[in-house]
């Protein structure tokens, strides 16, 4: 019998904040997939279930939106999905509009669009205990005849109504409707009027307002959203996310590093060939390790962000963000991305997505990798070790300490200003509207928050893995060959193509007071940037640098002037110095031209700071 | 259209009937939306003027519908957030200068 029910698509149309990410994780649980849409960076999420009937349906949670009429690559995959115009998509049998029930009137313009598309709907309207809670009532079968669809009451986080769900999309597909004459178009402003007019109507004919509305939202935005002290809860918040983020994450990538380091000896013995026994093990197992050793930090981060998503906390940070960084020509949202960027600038990139138009968003991209990414820190703390004093200044802060805030602050500062002037460069005078519900507080639901970082997570491996694999290969191809000639003195690597490339750069870099063995560090510390530690510590003969800081800064403090140690720090703000990155921005602008811009524009920066750290420090007499 | 006042009176009490433009408003400033312009902008706006009277139009800045000022940002009093009927909306003064308010009698 189940074999001859023939599966059906599903997709899942709704407003931002309307639960239906919740709904789809709830229709679908583990069974589901996250991709691309072919040609675009818009995640493509899908899932499968059973219907009661014993139907497959394939489930489609497309981006939130509040109208077909598409305004950010998101919303033009919603809108081409739901009209069947996405290439390599099967347009959807059901179309489930997926509705806050506190909420209604946006969303009731969004489902008489979508009716007009013809396809058979079901409207769930979610989140209905809090409106039970509130003592909202809904006509729902007055409700159901007005807009003509069927209409089911579900509490998402809850796993509730969603059986009744299914069985409505069992006998929609059942009943054979098939997708009427699609007469939508894009409304014009007298047409939105109106759409509004009749949804209003609709309300006040079958929705009673709330008895006890929720007056919660209000006190805590009176707090949150205060001039003053809501920007102090923000920073404070930020303060804590930073320390969870850099304390609570070390046992962790110790414990990566280790097994990481245990993985690649283990394997090591078991490859014969020695050049593949490097390959394997510095190469590949190194290399992916060098990178996941990150994972604690953005699972913190993440959690943190998901966290304060759910609440509905990040919308209002975007508001009070929103005139610092509008300033510098960025979007309120942007602030998200460059958050995560203070971890690793990969997920922050990944994350520009939620930026609704193309200048807010590269312009994102374009400054997130001068946010002090974790990465940096080793490289900071060997520089800041070997050449700042641990000093008191006014007997209250460690110079040492100073010294990092500053690097921090200067990466801040200068993605401000890059950022002001790429608006200038670019898109002169394009300021896009900023307009952004600001949603009902609400309890973030334990297991959806598991869910998201654990999808994030894969996301990350997933894109990351494969970008950074063939970059891992390419560089130790690059440190490896070729090999030194027989009784070579030097270290290997001073032979390799690194070595050949390092010793060729090394004029250009020597104004800004660099020596052969920094520019030879600089080409494996394109894999990710703390590899350049790693790099130092093999060119000068330092055994295990990367756990032997220590050794390693009094040799480099030996070898290096005080202006050479600053030049190299200051280097490490701006520098371009980690290739996936750069293959990521490709990935998510779909074009050379924006890493190729990035690229220049960091190592400009980078020379030309570098450049007048290391002559006033030499003229200061640091030389 | 001429008669739109300025922020009238340095005590900022609006009067009666006063007409202001939403980017002219001041926390705890109530009223209705008279009308939502499609009018040329003092700053070029990335998508024209006609693109932003839709899009203010789809949040529900409609004739008609319930406004009121509730918080301001702390630079410049800007961003606004607003309560639009039973909706909060956040948005920047300059985009929001073609939303003429109809102030309550205070």
């Amino acid at each position: 019998m189940n074999q001859t029910l023939s599966p059906a698509r599903v997709a899942l149309v709704g407003n931002p904040n309307s639960g239906k990410t919740a709904l789809f994780n709830a229709l679908t649980g583990a069974r589901q997939k996250v991709a691309n849409y072919a040609g675009v960076t818009v995640e493509r999420k899908e899932g499968v279930v059973t219907s009661p009937a014993g139907r497959q349906l394939m489930v489609l949670d497309l981006p939130g939106t509040y109208s077909l009429r598409a305004r950010s690559p998101d919303e033009a995959v919603t809108r081409d999905a739901v009209l069947g115009r996405l290439a390599g998509e099967v347009p959807p049998e059901i179309v489930i509009c997926v509705a806050d029930a506190t909420n209604l009137r946006l969303v009731l313009r969004l489902a008489m669009e979508l009716k007009q598309v013809g396809r058979p709907m079901v409207l769930a309207l979610n989140m209905y205990d809090i409106a039970q809670r509130q003592g909202l009532r809904i006509d729902l079968e007055g409700l159901s005849r007005e807009i003509g669809a069927p209409i089911v009451t579900t509490v998402a986080t809850r796993k509730r109504g969603i059986e009744d769900l299914l069985a409505q999309v069992d006998a929609l597909v059942e009943a054979g409707h098939l997708a009427g004459e699609n007469v939508w178009r894009e409304p014009n402003a007298a047409e939105i009027r109106q759409a509004h007019a009749e949804a209003q109507r609709i309300v006040r004919t079958y929705v009673r307002p709330p008895e006890h509305p929720d007056t919660w939202t209000g006190r805590i935005d009176s707090v949150l959203l205060h001039p003053v002290a809501g920007l102090a809860i923000l920073f404070g918040l930020l303060f804590l996310m930073f320390q969870a983020v850099f304390t609570w994450a070390g046992p962790a990538m110790d414990a990566i590093e280790a097994l990481f380091g245990w993985l690649g000896a283990a394997v090591a013995q078991y490859i014969p060939n020695e050049l593949l026994q490097s390959l394997v093990a510095d190469g590949l197992i190194a290399g992916v390790g060098s990178v996941l050793v990150f994972l604690p930090q953005i699972l913190i981060l993440f959690f943190f962000i998901i966290l304060l998503e759910d609440l509905g906390y990040m919308a209002r940070a975007a508001f009070l963000m929103d005139k610092i960084m509008g300033g510098a020509g960025l979007h309120g949202r942007a602030f998200i991305p460059l958050l995560s960027s203070f971890a690793c600038a990969i997920p922050g990139i990944m994350s520009t997505r939620v930026i609704d138009s193309k200048p807010d968003r590269i312009t994102t991209i374009l400054v997130a990798p001068l946010m002090t990414c974790s990465a940096r820190i080793p490289v900071y703390t060997l520089i800041i070790g070997a050449f700042i004093p641990n000093t008191q200044v006014w007997g209250l802060f460690s110079l040492q300490g100073l010294v990092m805030f500053g690097l921090y602050a200067t990466g801040i500062v200068s993605a401000l200003v890059v950022s002001f002037i790429t608006r200038r460069i670019f898109w002169r005078s394009t300021v896009e509207p900023f307009l952004m519900e600001l949603p009902t507080y609400k309890l973030p639901e334990p297991k959806s928050v598991l869910r998201n970082l654990l999808v994030r997570a894969q996301i990350f491996i997933n894109r990351a893995g494969r970008i950074i694999l063939p970059m891992m290969i390419l560089i130790w191809v690059l440190s490896t060959f070729p090999y030194p000639p027989e009784g070579a003195a030097g270290p290997a690597i001073d032979y390799s193509f690194a070595g050949i490339i390092g010793n060729f750069i090394q004029p250009l870099l020597a104004p800004i007071g660099f020596n052969w063995q920094m520019s030879i560090a600089l080409i494996p510390g394109m894999a990710a940037r703390e590899v350049a530690v790693a790099t130092l510590g093999t060119v000068y003969a330092v055994g295990d640098a990367e756990n032997n800081i220590g050794a390693l800064a009094t040799t480099l403090s030996q070898h290096w002037s005080v202006a050479t140690g600053l030049s190299f720090l200051t280097w490490y703000i701006f520098a371009p110095q980690c290739a996936p990155t750069l293959g990521v921005v490709k990935r998510e602008t779909n074009s050379w031209v924006w890493p190729t811009v990035m690229f220049v524009y960091m190592v400009a920066l980078a020379y030309i700071a570098s450049f007048i750290v290391y002559r006033t420090a030499v003229a200061l007499g640091g030389g | 259209m001429n008669n739109i006042s300025t922020r009238p009176g340095a005590d900022g009490a609006a009067t009666e009937g006063a007409v202001v433009r939403l980017c002219d408003a001041s926390m705890g400033d109530a009223g209705t939306i008279l009308e939502v312009r499609a009018e040329s902008h003092s700053t070029a706006h990335g998508v024209g003027v006609e693109e932003l009277q839709r899009r203010l139009l789809e949040f529900g800045f409609v004739e008609g519908a319930r406004i009121e000022v509730i918080h301001e940002g702390a630079f410049g009093r800007d961003p606004i957030a607003v309560r639009l009927d039973d909706m909060r909306v956040a948005l920047r003064r300059r985009d929001a200068e073609d939303v003429l308010v109809l102030l309550d009698k205070r």
